[in-house]
C-alpha cells in the first residue's frame, strides 16, 4: 500500500514536471510577450532597447534554460507577481479558491441530494416507465451545453422575472454571507444540472450492480422488506463508487467550473485561469494551471485509495 | 425479462432511429444553406446596420443579429461548421487512438505500459484550461506561413487538431483491450508463422477485428467534441468570426440578453439537439454492435 502511494506520487510528479514544461513553452507561444507589453506602454522605446530588455530579463535564453530558472525560483517559494492584479500570485489565488469551493461544494451536495433518490428509484425497477423517464432526463442533462443553460437561466430569472442577480458575488454593502446567498443560486443550479445527469446514471449503475449480488437475493429470500434491503444492504455498497466521484470532483475543483464561473462572473479559480490566459498574465496562468493539474492527479489518487479502503475485496499490487 | 424489457428495447430503437433522422435532417439543411439564401433572397454574410436586432418576421424568419445578419442563414452555415468539426475531429481522434491502441495491445510489455501510462496521464489532465491555452497559441510564433494564418478557415483546422489531440484516449483504451484478445487467436499465429511483419499483422489481421469498439467510441465522441467546440467558440477561442458556428453565435448573446433574448435560444437549442441525437445514435450502435454490453439498458 505504501509502495503504491509512493509510486503514484512519483508518477504524478513526473506528469507535473512534463506539464510545467509544456505549459511554460506554450505560454511563450501565446500572443504578446512581456517585452512587447512594455514597449506598447512606452512608445519611446526602440528595437535596440527591446533587445537590451530581452537580454536583461533573460528572454533571449533558450526555452529549456528559462524553464529551469523558473522552476528553481518557484520551488524556492518565489512564485512571481500577477500582471493583471499587481500582487503576488498566491494572494490572488487564495480567495478564488474559496469562491470555487463554495460554488462546487454547494452544487455537489445539491446534486447528490437529487441523484441519490433518483438513481435508487430508477434502479429498483429497471426497464420500467420511471426508469425510462429518469434515464431520458439524464441523457438530456449530459447533452445540454452548460454555458447555454446558464444563459437561459439568466434570461428567465434575471431578465424576465427579475428575481435573481445575473452574475457577480454580492452587493457592495453586503454585510454577511447570507446577504450574498441569492448570487449563488443561479451558478449553483447551473452546475448542479450539469453534474446531476452523470451522477444519476452513475448511482443507477452502481445500484443495479449491487442488486444483482447474491447477498441481496439471500436477503430477499429470508423475507426482508424492500426498504430494509435498500437501506441496510444495497445502498451502503452502492455508495462506494460515489466516494470515488467525490474524490475525482475534488480534483476538478480548480478548473471544473470554468464555464459556469465565466458566464456568471463568479470569481473562482476557473475564471481566474481564463482571465489570466487571455490577459497575458503568465505567472498567474502557469501557477493556476499547474495547481489544477496537481489537484486532478491528487483527486485520482485519493479516489483509488478510498476505493481500496472502503471495499476490502480490492487489492492493489 | 418479459414485457417491460421488450418495450424498453423498442423505445430505444425508436430513439436511435430518431437520433439518426435528426442528424440527417440537420446535415441536409446545413448543406442547403446556399439554397436557402436564394430562396429567401438574402446573403448570410451581409451586414446591415439599419436592420440590427430585428424580431422574427416574414422576411427574417428568426430575426437578425447585432450586425443585422439573418439569424436563420447564420444558423445553417454555423451548422456546417459545428457538424464538420464534430465529425472530422472524432475521426482524426479515432485514427490516433486506433494507432496507439493497436501498438500498445499488439507489442505488449514495456510499450504497452508506456503507452497506457501516457493515456492515463492525458485523461487525468484538466481538459478545458489546457484547450484554452492551446487555442490561444499564436500561430505566427509557431512559424507557420502568413497566408495560411490569415485564411478564414484556419480556426477550423486549429480546433479540429486541438480536440483530436485530447479526444483519442477512449478509442485507444478500447482498441487496446480488443487487440489483447484478438492477438492470442490462432490466425495471428498462422500469419506470423508465414512471415508477416508486425505492421502487416496489425493492419490486415487485427484492425478488421476491432472495428466495433472503434465505431462505438467514435460515434459517442462526436457529440462530446461538438460540445467542446461550442464551449471554446463561446469563450472566443474556437471558431473565429466571421465564420459562424453555433458556439460563437452565443458569445455575444449574453450582452444581448436584455435587448434580444431570442438570439440566445436557437444556437444553444441546436447544439443540445445535435449532441443528444449523436449520443442516442452512439448508444444504439453500442447496443447493436456489442450485444454483451448492458451498461445503459
Amino acid at each position: 500500500m505504501v509502495r503504491l502511494v509512493f509510486n503514484r506520487l512519483l508518477q504524478a510528479l513526473i506528469v507535473l514536471l512534463l506539464m510545467s514544461f509544456a505549459v511554460y513553452g506554450l505560454m511563450g507561444l501565446m500572443p504578446g510577450d512581456p517585452i512587447d507589453l512594455m514597449i506598447s506602454a512606452d512608445p519611446s522605446l526602440s528595437s535596440a532597447d527591446a533587445q537590451h530588455l530581452k537580454a536583461l530579463y533573460g528572454l533571449d535564453q533558450p526555452i529549456v534554460e528559462r524553464w529551469f530558472h523558473w522552476l528553481i525560483s518557484s520551488l524556492s517559494g518565489n512564485l512571481g507577481y500577477s500582471r493583471l492584479y499587481a500582487a503576488p500570485v498566491w494572494e490572488i489565488l487564495q480567495p478564488a479558491l474559496g469562491n470555487s469551493l463554495l460554488l462546487l461544494g454547494g452544487s455537489f451536495l445539491l446534486s447528490l441530494a437529487i441523484a441519490l433518490p433518483a438513481g435508487v428509484f430508477a434502479a429498483l425497477k429497471p426497464a420500467s416507465m420511471r426508469d425510462y423517464c429518469i434515464n431520458s432526463l439524464a441523457f438530456a442533462g449530459v447533452a445540454i451545453p452548460t454555458f447555454w443553460l446558464g444563459l437561459m437561466l439568466i434570461a428567465l430569472f434575471a431578465v424576465t422575472l427579475g428575481w435573481l442577480p445575473a452574475g457577480g458575488t454580492g452587493r457592495l454593502q453586503a454585510a454577511d454571507w447570507w446577504d450574498r446567498l441569492d448570487y449563488l443560486v443561479l451558478p449553483v443550479v447551473t452546475l448542479t444540472i450539469a453534474n446531476l445527469a452523470s451522477h444519476t446514471r452513475f448511482l443507477r449503475g452502481a445500484m443495479l450492480e449491487v442488486l444483482r449480488q447474491d447477498y441481496i437475493r439471500t436477503a430477499r429470500a429470508k423475507g426482508a422488506s424492500t426498504r430494509r434491503i435498500v437501506f441496510k444492504h444495497a445502498l451502503r455498497n452502492a455508495l462506494i463508487p460515489v466516494v470515488t466521484v467525490l474524490a475525482l470532483e475534488f480534483g476538478a475543483l480548480f478548473s471544473g467550473a470554468l464555464v459556469t464561473e465565466t458566464v456568471f462572473a463568479w470569481p473562482g479559480v476557473g475564471k481566474l485561469i481564463y482571465d489570466a490566459i487571455l490577459g497575458n498574465d503568465f505567472n498567474l496562468a502557469l501557477l493556476a494551471l499547474l495547481l489544477a493539474t496537481a489537484m486532478t492527479l491528487l483527486g485520482n489518487l485519493l479516489a483509488d485509495l478510498a476505493y481500496a479502503w472502503l471495499d476490502p475485496r480490492i487489492q492493489y499490487r | 425479462m418479459g414485457r417491460p424489457a421488450i418495450r424498453w428495447r423498442f423505445l430505444r430503437h425508436r430513439l436511435v432511429l430518431g437520433g439518426g433522422l435528426v442528424l440527417l435532417v440537420l446535415g441536409l439543411l446545413s448543406l442547403s444553406a446556399p439554397l436557402g439564401e436564394t430562396l429567401l433572397g438574402l446573403d448570410g454574410d451581409q451586414v446591415n446596420l439599419l436592420q440590427r436586432l430585428q424580431e422574427p418576421s416574414a422576411h427574417h424568419w428568426l430575426g437578425t443579429d447585432e450586425l443585422g445578419r439573418d439569424v436563420l442563414l447564420r444558423l445553417l452555415y454555423g451548422g456546417r461548421v459545428s457538424l464538420l468539426v464534430g465529425l472530422v475531429g472524432a475521426v482524426v481522434a479515432a485514427i490516433i487512438g486506433t494507432g496507439i491502441g493497436l501498438l500498445a495491445g499488439y507489442l505488449g510489455g514495456r510499450w504497452d505500459t508506456l503507452l497506457m501510462r501516457i493515456t492515463d496521464g492525458v485523461i487525468a489532465l484538466p481538459l478545458l484550461p489546457l484547450l484554452i491555452v492551446l487555442a490561444a497559441v499564436d500561430l505566427q510564433k509557431l512559424g507557420l506561413p502568413a497566408n495560411l494564418i490569415q485564411a478564414e478557415t484556419v480556426s477550423l483546422y486549429r480546433i479540429i487538431i486541438i480536440v483530436a489531440l485530447f479526444g483519442w484516449t477512449q478509442v485507444a483504451r478500447l482498441v487496446r483491450g480488443a487487440t489483447l484478445s484478438v492477438r492470442e487467436r490462432d490466425f495471428i499465429l498462422a500469419a506470423r508463422s508465414i512471415g508477416a511483419g508486425p505492421l502487416r499483422i496489425m493492419a490486415v489481421h487485427i484492425l478488421p477485428n476491432v472495428t466495433s469498439p472503434i465505431i462505438i467510441a467514435t460515434s459517442l465522441s462526436v457529440g462530446h467534441i461538438i460540445l467542446l467546440e461550442s464551449v471554446l467558440s463561446f469563450l472566443g477561442l474556437g471558431i473565429q468570426p466571421p465564420l459562424p458556428s453555433w458556439g460563437n453565435m452565443l458569445s455575444h448573446a449574453q450582452e444581448m440578453l436584455w435587448s434580444a433574448p431570442w438570439l440566445a435560444i436557437y444556437p444553444g437549442a441546436l447544439i443540445f439537439i445535435t449532441v443528444m441525437a449523436c449520443n442516442f445514435l452512439g448508444d444504439g450502435l453500442q447496443d447493436a454492435l456489442d450485444p454483451r454490453s448492458q451498461s445503459s439498458g
